[in-house]
Order: C-alpha cells, then structure tokens, then sequence
C-alpha cells in the first residue's frame, strides 16, 4: 500500500436523538480507491461533509497527510488538496459549465483580489479548465448553462470542479448516479486510472462498479463501520450480506 | 489547450437564442443610446440657457453613481443593503464639513479643511470605505432579512448621530455656501460640474464592468449564485464579499460628496432610511445586477419625481404602481425590458 494521505480517527457526529456517524476510523492511501458502502441514511454523506469541512463533527481528528485539518474551515481544506464531489449536485445553474470549473483554477492560483484581467481570456484558468473537462468528455460542453445539464453529466461537472483543483484526496459522493450504463462504464474506466493520480474515498450504491474498482471497502451501517477489507472479504461477510448486500 | 471561444459568461447559447454576439447589437445601442441621452441633453439645455436642467441632469448622474454603487452589492453580490445612505450621506457630510472648515480656517480632528473637490473625494472615499469595513465585517455575518436590517440599524444610527450633533448643523443640516473647486475647471458652471458629475457616473460604470469581469468578479457571482460551490473550490466567500461592500460603499459615498456640492448643502435627510430605500427603488426598477440598470432606473425615477412630482404629492403612487409593475412583469427591469434579457451572473 502507498503512503497515507488521509486519516480519520474517532468520529462522531449527533443529529437529536439520532447518532449519524458513531467513531469512525478509516484511511485513504496513494493509489488507491476506498469504497464506502451502506444502505440509504447510513451516514455516508454525513461522514464526506465531515471530512470536507461543511459539517462540524462532535468528536475526532482529520489528518490530510501529516497535517492536522479538523479545525480549518471548507476553502482551506480544498485548497490543500481535498476535492469533492456532492450527491445532489452542487454547481451555479445559470453559469457555463466551464465557468464552474474555472472558479477552481482560480483558487489554486492564490487570492482572487485581482480586479483587472477578465477571467474570458486568461489561459492560465481556460486551460485547466479545459483540461479537465476534456478528461470527463464534457468538452463539447464547455459554453452551455450548467441548467441545461442532464443529472448525471451535472455529476460529472462536479467531478472536474474536484479535478482542476490538482487534489491530493478526491471524495466522491455516488458520481454514477444518473448516468445510464454507457456512462458508468465509462467513469469506471476513468476512476481507475484517475487513482494512480489521486486516492479516491468512493461512495457508490452500484455495486458493479465498487467491486470491480474498490482496493478496499468500507461498510457503513447506522452511522457504524461494520466491516472493513477488500471485495471478496466484504463479499463473504455474512453481517454484510445481512444489513446491505441483501440476497 | 486554449480553444477559441466566446465568453463564456455570456455564451451565446444562453444569452440571445439568436446566436453569437454582434459588435453592435440591441444591448450595446440603448447603452449607448442612454449615455448619450445623458450626455446630450444637459449640453442642449445649456446651450438654451436652461441651468434647471442641467442640474437636473447632474442630479440623475449622481444618483444613478449612488445606485451603481449600490448595485454592486445588491445585484452582483446578492447583499441587500438597506442602508446604503449612510455611505452618501457620509460622502456629503465629508464634502461639507471640509468646506465649513475651509471656509472659517479651523481644524477637523487636527486637520485643515479643505474646498479642493480632490482632497474631498479621496478623504469621502476613504472614509466610506472604513465605515463599510466595519459595517460589513459585522453585518455579513448574517444572510437573508437579518443582513437587511441589520444594514439598516447601521445606518439609523449614523443618522441619529448626525441629528444630535450641533457642531455641523444637526438637523438642520449644514449648507456649503461656494461649491468646492477643482483646478482647472470653474466649478460653479453648471455645465462644466454636470460634466464632472458626468465623468463620475462613466469611472464607476467603467469599474463595475472591469471587476465584474475579473476573477474577483467570478468569485464575487459564484459567492451569489452558490457559495458552497465556492468554498469546495477553494474560495472563502466572506472576504470575496466583504470587499465588494466596501468598493460598493465607496462608490455610493463618491457620489453622495457631489450630490452635497451640487445642492449647496448636506442634511440628515442624505442619511435616512427613505434615501436607502430610494437607491433600492432605483436599482430594483432599473434592473437588478445589470450593469446600466442604475441609469435607467434614476432617469426613470427622478424624471417621474420632477415631472408628476410637480403635479400631485402623491405622485408615489405612481412610482409604486411602476414598481409593481416591474416586479411583476420584468425581472430585469427596464434595462431589461429596453436591451433585451440577459443571463445573470
Ligand atoms: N443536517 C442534518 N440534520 C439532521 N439529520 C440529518 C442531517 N443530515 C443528515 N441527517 C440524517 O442523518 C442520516 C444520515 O444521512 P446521510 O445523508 O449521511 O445518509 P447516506 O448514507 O448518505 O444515505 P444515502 O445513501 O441515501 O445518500 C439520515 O438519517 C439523515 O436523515
Ligand atoms: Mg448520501
């Protein structure tokens, strides 16, 4: 396994009455995918927001790398290197596809308190935008309103709003969601080489996909890890069987 | 990488169905056609020996200068400001009280007043802006109806501070008895002040559009559009945010340092609640976030207050019926309705 470049250890987040995450301990390493898998409301979404910085958690620490990140707000930890990804997609509707983009670029090149050069022609944010929408074959996609996006290419934007930001962690919240067959095949395809580049904390109810591309597997179960290991391992656990995969 | 393509603030695809952008197209010709309106009409009347109107004129410049100002934070930042006339009022004060103290020769906090318009402007400028830094730092904290009155309570208690204030007036208010100088020009020429009330109106025109294009200006739409989207991109809105109220407060504080010299006289009147909702009333019926908005909607404003002013004191009726109208009918309001809509951010 690579080196460690995300930890998280002993979080706890309350809802009320309801216990949403329940001290929660999982890593992400170089190169790999680390799928996270529950049924609906198990607390996964709750977990990312956590993570990336939205959601304050009750108790526990993060670490990006060596770097300690439980107390930094949501930019600085993108900024750092945290990419993420919503389920219910998270992109300025009446702005182009490659606006949205853009605005990543423009962080990872410092302070936006630059007031004169128009960003329409500044090939220092075009390009990586460019890039990175070529990457999720959003191309051709580049000028039309974010409005005019079908559900699963909004998830793809989402994707390379992560991408441009050069992460050191991508976390992504069930990107095949929307997407039909052609397309899940397609982003598989893609997460797997994308993982040589960045480690990738998957949340993904296709299972298809979690096998074919998850190193390890988390199971998360009413806020709780219940297992732990890579597929065949998740795939013979009888608890597993029991409260997800069902059959 | 770099592919040949249109802004994609305005692609083409949203913006007119009808395709691609033309050098001169319906937008750029009633911009044009309503800054030469503005520009011509004062020249003419001058010419006629009208100075009513061309201090008519000069008042539309300067309030619609107040409203680009206001503009900036209610239409491009999404902060609706009820509470924009502490910045005027405070450019106006700025203007007069350097003047009284010009005049009589004393000291403003260790300072010699002065009567050259420059010193004036840079010093309302600046002092606007301090003020909105402060006013911002805490009022930004909020969202929603409490950013509206907490902006508000602000300003409430800069005007009480000016009424209980004997020293330059109170309520009364305090008048600058020779319009403040500018090298060069002969300040008390109608024409030649219009010109420089003229010259103000274009500079903040000319900056909004500048740093609405710029990436302050990106992180400025996306902090209105989604913030969240903003901060998973690496940006913190409240800084994006709090300096875009300052530039806003600035602007509105520059005009209102005119509007004192254009009346000969600054009052408390410049810092209530009613001129902060005028300014809103301006943009709103102008168009919201629309760079001309502002210019159209204090035409409108001030021409229906002078012309049905003239002939009924309810004539707010009518301004409200207007407004109604605008909102329900024409969301970007007249500049909309007059240049075609066009995509937000
Ligand atoms: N802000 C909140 N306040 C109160 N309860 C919340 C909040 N956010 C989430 N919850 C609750 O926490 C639980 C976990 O929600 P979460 O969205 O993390 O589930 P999930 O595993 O992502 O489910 P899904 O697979 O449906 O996306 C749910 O019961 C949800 O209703
Ligand atoms: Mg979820």
């Amino acid at each position: 396994m690579g080196e460690r470049v995300l930890s998280i250890s002993g979080m706890s987040k309350r809802f009320g009455a309801l216990q949403a995450t329940q001290d929660v301990s999982l890593d992400l390493h170089a190169g790999e995918i680390h799928a996270l898998i529950g049924p609906n409301g198990a607390g996964k979404s709750t977990l990312i927001a956590q993570i990336a910085g939205s959601l304050k958690p009750d108790a526990g620490e993060i670490r990006l790398g060596e770097r300690d990140i439980t107390a930094l707000g949501v930019a600085r930890r993108a900024r750092l290197g945290l990419g993420r990804s919503f389920q219910v997609s998270c992109l300025a509707e009446p702005l182009s596809v490659l606006r949205n983009v853009m605005i990543g670029a423009q962080a990872l090149q410092g302070h936006s308190f630059r007031f004169w050069r128009p960003v329409d022609s500044d090939p220092r944010l075009l390009a990586p935008a460019h890039a990175a929408l070529e990457r999720m074959h959003l191309a051709h996609r580049a000028d039309t309103p974010v409005a005019a996006l079908s559900h699963g290419e909004r998830r793809q934007v989402e994707v390379a709003c992560a991408l441009v930001l050069e992460p050191r962690a991508l976390l992504l919240d069930e990107p095949m969601a929307g997407l039909g067959p052609e397309g899940s095949a397609r982003l598989t395809e893609l997460l797997e080489t994308l993982k040589q580049e960045v480690p990738i904390l998957l949340i993904e109810h296709d299972m298809d996909a979690v096998f074919r591309l998850a190193d390890r597997i988390s199971v998360l179960v009413a806020g709780r890890v219940i297992a732990h290991g890579d597929g065949p391992t998740i795939r013979r656990d009888p608890r597993v069987r029991d409260a997800y995969l069902g059959d | 990488m770099t592919r040949p393509h249109l802004s994609p603030l305005h692609s083409p695809a949203a913006a007119t169905p009808a395709g691609p952008r033309r050098w001169l197209d319906r937008r750029r010709l009633v911009h044009g056609a309503l800054l030469a309106l503005m520009l011509l009409a004062p020249v003419a009347a001058d010419l006629l020996g009208e100075v009513y109107y061309v201090n008519l004129a000069s008042r539309i410049a300067l309030v619609a200068m107040a409203a680009v100002g206001l503009n900036l934070a209610i239409g491009f930042g999404g902060m609706i400001s009820f509470g924009h006339a502490a910045y005027f009022g405070l450019g106006g004060y700025v203007a007069g009280i350097s003047a009284y103290h010009a005049f009589d020769g004393s000291l403003v906090m260790g300072l010699p007043g002065s009567d050259d318009m420059r010193v004036i402007w840079l010093a309302a400028v600046l002092l606007c802006g301090l003020l909105a830094l402060a006013i911002g730092a805490i009022s930004l904290r909020t969202t929603g109806v409490y950013f509206i009155m907490i902006t508000l309570a602000f300003a409430q208690m800069v005007y009480y501070f000016a009424t209980s204030w004997p020293d330059y007036g109170g309520e009364d208010g305090l008048p600058i008895y020779l319009r403040n100088s500018l090298p060069g020009v002969d300040t008390q020429d109608a024409l030649s002040f219009f010109l420089i009330c003229f010259a103000g109106l274009m500079l903040s025109l000319a900056l909004t559009s500048r740093l609405m294009k710029s990436r302050f200006g990106a992180a400025l739409t996306m902090a209105r559009l989604n913030e969240t989207r903003l901060a998973t991109a690496g940006i913190s809105p409240f800084p994006i945010r709090l300096v875009a109220f300052v530039v806003s407060a600035m602007i509105t504080g520059l005009a209102g340092a005119l509007y004192a010299d254009l009346n000969g006289f600054v009052s408390p009147s410049m810092l209530s609640w009613q001129l902060s909702g005028e300014l809103m009333v301006i943009v709103i019926l102008g168009g919201v976030g629309r760079l001309y908005g502002p210019l159209a909607g204090a035409i409108l404003f001030v021409m229906m207050e002078t012309l049905l002013g003239g002939l009924t004191e309810y004539w707010t009726f009518f301004l409200g019926l207007v407004l109604l109208g605008v909102v329900l009918f024409a969301r970007q309001g007249v500049i909309g309705w007059l240049a075609g809509s066009e995509r937000h951010g």
